[in-house]
């Protein structure tokens, strides 16, 4: 019997993949839980309102997307379109033949690799040098990332400090803190050789085209300190309508994310160095990308583009904590990836209309987004989708004999007393795939189908009408 | 809330869902219902045309085949009487993943109305019938699952306020008992590994607890935990939420 892609990937996975997912999660989760219920009487209500807002965005980016778009250019950025991956691959190398730099500094931004940038201007020459140090260890090792916000969950310090030790790094030396300094130590002297800053943004504000960008180690605001040319990858969902809602926003992120109050650096962008500022870049691009999110606005499924790549929803997932965000062969894994990737793929949808199987729809997603998106909904929405454009799905037992049988109470209740069979017959004999996966893991309790109704004729009274 | 704008209850006559896998496997779950509803002085009609809510082939993605039986459950349940179900997971199912299956069809007015009248049987005891304690005995300290199809509703509380409150009855509490515990319908069958990793992780929490018992409003929970320890050959006794209400009132007798 042919079977579920993640389900196969986690019964592979080594169980030290396993036991650092399981772990780095839960704790994730645990300290998140901890910081809103500590600092809110009611986050429930707070992550309902951060969902409003956002929602009220997806559905008006008509008239927000313009309206950033003219603060932007009036702050002196130049604003950029990209409706495919590869469109803004080609802004972004554009940027750089029309400086004459072949080096990018890059801080962590997930839109680089939703559309592979790195594979695009190596091709031509040009090197990205990653500066999160989640993202450079993934870089080094020629990895993925695994996690949106801790992109290294699969790895422990032992692995690291043998990959340090293979590119010349240091001898092995797996304490935390050596393995920062040495990532430190190289990642300075790059700064000054790159001629570009990229990142992304967390936000972006309609009112004021005002771009934020929160970060913890410190390295986006190395990139803007040390070159003179920044470009932010956006995706067109990033909006804000009011400088006011970043508020909200900003203090649900950094809880939902990585449980603290505030990142450990929050930045406010107006635009390129003022006059009379001593450093940062004298130019700033921003280019908006599509790639998909166009057609998921269109879709019943618009509501996971409230998103705000918090990770929450990876943490708590039980599927996730068990199969890792490999398992998704997406950029985006867990819960939120499970309907943003193959949502993004458009017409290719069913290469990944795998991915929302892989729930037992328990709803935690649901509990912890900071947006309130209904994922669980929306999964459902898919498998929906995956069954009426065909797409075969392993394992899930056939349902149209089973809704002729439930709607024809007589043959429901043939098929209750003809279900004893399973009492007698050893499952091998019996040609029920899901009876086999079932008693692979799982003893079947006895079959009693009919008894309870013959219980209730016995001891019932007649009902007076 | 998930439950929000449902009909109050007025008489006491309700119609018992018993669910399919009480039909075929856990007679004795739908029995416990009938004696517990009784108790509390319910008239309780049981339509003989009930088959399923609808849920497997709703979860499964053929929402075609879900939606042919959702219709049947809904004529099979007319009329004004309160739907009572000994499962968070089918009351959900009626008031809320059928109104998401039903969103573009001519006749979603009807199944709103079978979600407004559906409870799962702890919610309608405590937030239904205002019931708030549970007479009788029950000597055991109980471990009690939370099945997570009763997430944002008022079930999960309302049945350890009613447990809680049993002479000898000790609720205790374990390790991430907001997790799944990996059952998930189809999930269990066509993610047959995962949901025995989640199933697994949710067996050892509850040993660790100690408990005599292990209690859900869900069997199929129970039925995929209860599976996963007698193959697993670990002690674990286990019971429908029903049948410790019935038991209890049993010793008060």
């Amino acid at each position: 019997m042919k079977k579920q892609p993640i389900d196969q990937f986690a019964a592979s996975l080594p169980a030290w993949t396993r036991a650092n997912v399981l772990g780095g999660s839960k704790i994730g989760h645990e300290k998140r839980t901890k910081i809103l219920f500590d600092h809110y009487g009611h986050p429930d209500r707070l992550r309902h309102l951060a969902g409003e807002i956002k929602q009220h965005v997806v559905e008006n980016l008509d008239t927000y997307l313009p309206q950033a778009e003219a603060r932007l250019a009036a702050n002196g950025v130049k604003v950029h379109w990209a409706a495919t991956a590869e469109s803004a691959c080609e802004a972004v190398h554009a940027i750089m033949l029309s400086r004459g730099a072949t080096k990018i500094v890059k801080a962590k931004t997930m839109v680089s690799e939703e559309i592979e940038l790195e594979h695009y201007l190596a091709k031509r020459g040009i090197e990205i040098l990653e500066t999160d140090l989640g993202e450079f260890i993934v870089q080094l090792d020629h990895d993925t990332p695994s996690h949106i916000v801790k992109p290294i969950i699969h790895k422990n310090r032992r692995q690291i400090a043998e990959l340090f030790e293979k590119n010349g790094l240091g001898a092995y030396n797996d304490e935390a803190g050596v393995i920062t300094q040495r990532a430190r130590a190289f990642m300075r002297r790059k700064y000054l050789e790159a001629g570009v800053a990229l990142t992304g943004a967390n936000f972006v504000v309609a009112e004021t085209g005002r771009l934020v960008l929160v970060t913890n180690e410190g390295n986006s605001r190395f990139c803007l300190a040390a070159t003179r040319c920044h470009i932010a990858l956006v995706g067109i969902e990033k909006i804000l309508p009011k400088d006011r809602d970043l508020a909200l926003l900003l203090n649900l992120l950094a809880r939902s994310a990585t449980a603290q109050q505030l990142t450990v650096y929050t930045e406010f962008i107006l635009g390129a160095r003022a006059r009379g500022q001593p450093d940062g870049p004298d130019e700033m691009h921003v280019i908006f990308v599509d790639n998909g999110r166009t057609d998921i606005l269109a879709s019943d499924c618009r509501d996971i583009l409230r998103c705000i790549r918090c990770g929450a929803c990876l943490n708590v997932c039980p599927v996730y904590r068990q199969a890792s965000g490999h398992a998704y062969r997406s950029v985006y894994p867990g819960p939120v990836g499970a309907v943003f990737s193959p949502l993004m793929l458009g017409k290719h949808f069913p290469e990944k209309a795998d991915l929302p199987k892989a729930s037992s729809l328990c709803g935690a997603c649901n509990e912890v987004c900071p947006v309130d998106i209904p994922i669980p909904d929306l999964l459902l929405r898919l498998r929906d989708k995956a069954y009426q454009e065909g797409v075969p799905s392993p394992g899930t037992p056939p349902m149209g004999a089973w809704a002729i049988l439930a709607t024809q109470p007589a043959a429901w209740r043939a098929a209750l007393a003809g279900g004893r069979i399973v009492n007698y017959l050893p499952t091998s004999l019996i040609p029920v795939p899901a009876l086999r996966a079932w008693e692979s893991s799982r003893v079947l309790p006895r079959w009693r189908g009919g008894e309870f109704r013959k219980w209730l004729k016995a001891r019932r009274k007649p009902r007076a009408q | 809330m998930l439950t929000a704008g449902r009909n109050p209850i007025a008489g006491r006559r309700v119609q018992l869902m018993a669910t399919c896998l009480c039909d075929a496997f856990h007679d004795d779950v739908a029995a416990a219902t009938v004696e517990v509803l009784e108790h509390l002085g319910c008239d309780v009609g049981f339509p003989e045309a009930q088959t399923c809510c609808g849920q497997p082939a709703f979860n499964g993605g053929n929402w075609d085949a879900s939606r042919k039986v959702v219709r049947h459950a809904a004529q099979t349940f007319s009329g004004e009487d309160p739907v009572v179900v000994p499962s968070g997971s089918c009351a959900a199912m009626l008031f809320h993943g059928a109104r998401l299956e039903f969103e573009k069809e001519p006749d979603l007015g009807e199944i709103e109305g079978l979600g407004r009248r559906t409870w799962e049987l702890c919610d309608f005891i405590v937030n239904g019938l205002g019931v708030k304690a549970w007479p009788g005995r029950f000597d055991a300290a109980v471990a009690l699952h939370r099945s997570c199809h009763t997430r944002g509703t008022g079930s999960g509380e309302a049945a350890a306020l009613l447990l809680g409150s049993i002479a000898g009855l000790r609720l205790v509490e374990f390790g991430e008992g907001e997790q799944c515990c990996g059952f998930g319908g189809t999930f269990s069958v066509s993610f047959p590994h995962i949901s025995k990793a989640m199933g697994d992780l949710k067996l050892g929490f509850v040993l660790e607890a100690k408990p005599d018992l292990l209690v859900s409003g869900d069997m199929g929970c129970l039925m995929h935990l209860q599976g996963l320890a007698d193959k697993e050959g670990m002690q674990v006794k286990s019971l429908h939420v029903a049948q410790v209400l019935r038991d209890s009132l049993k010793a008060a007798r």
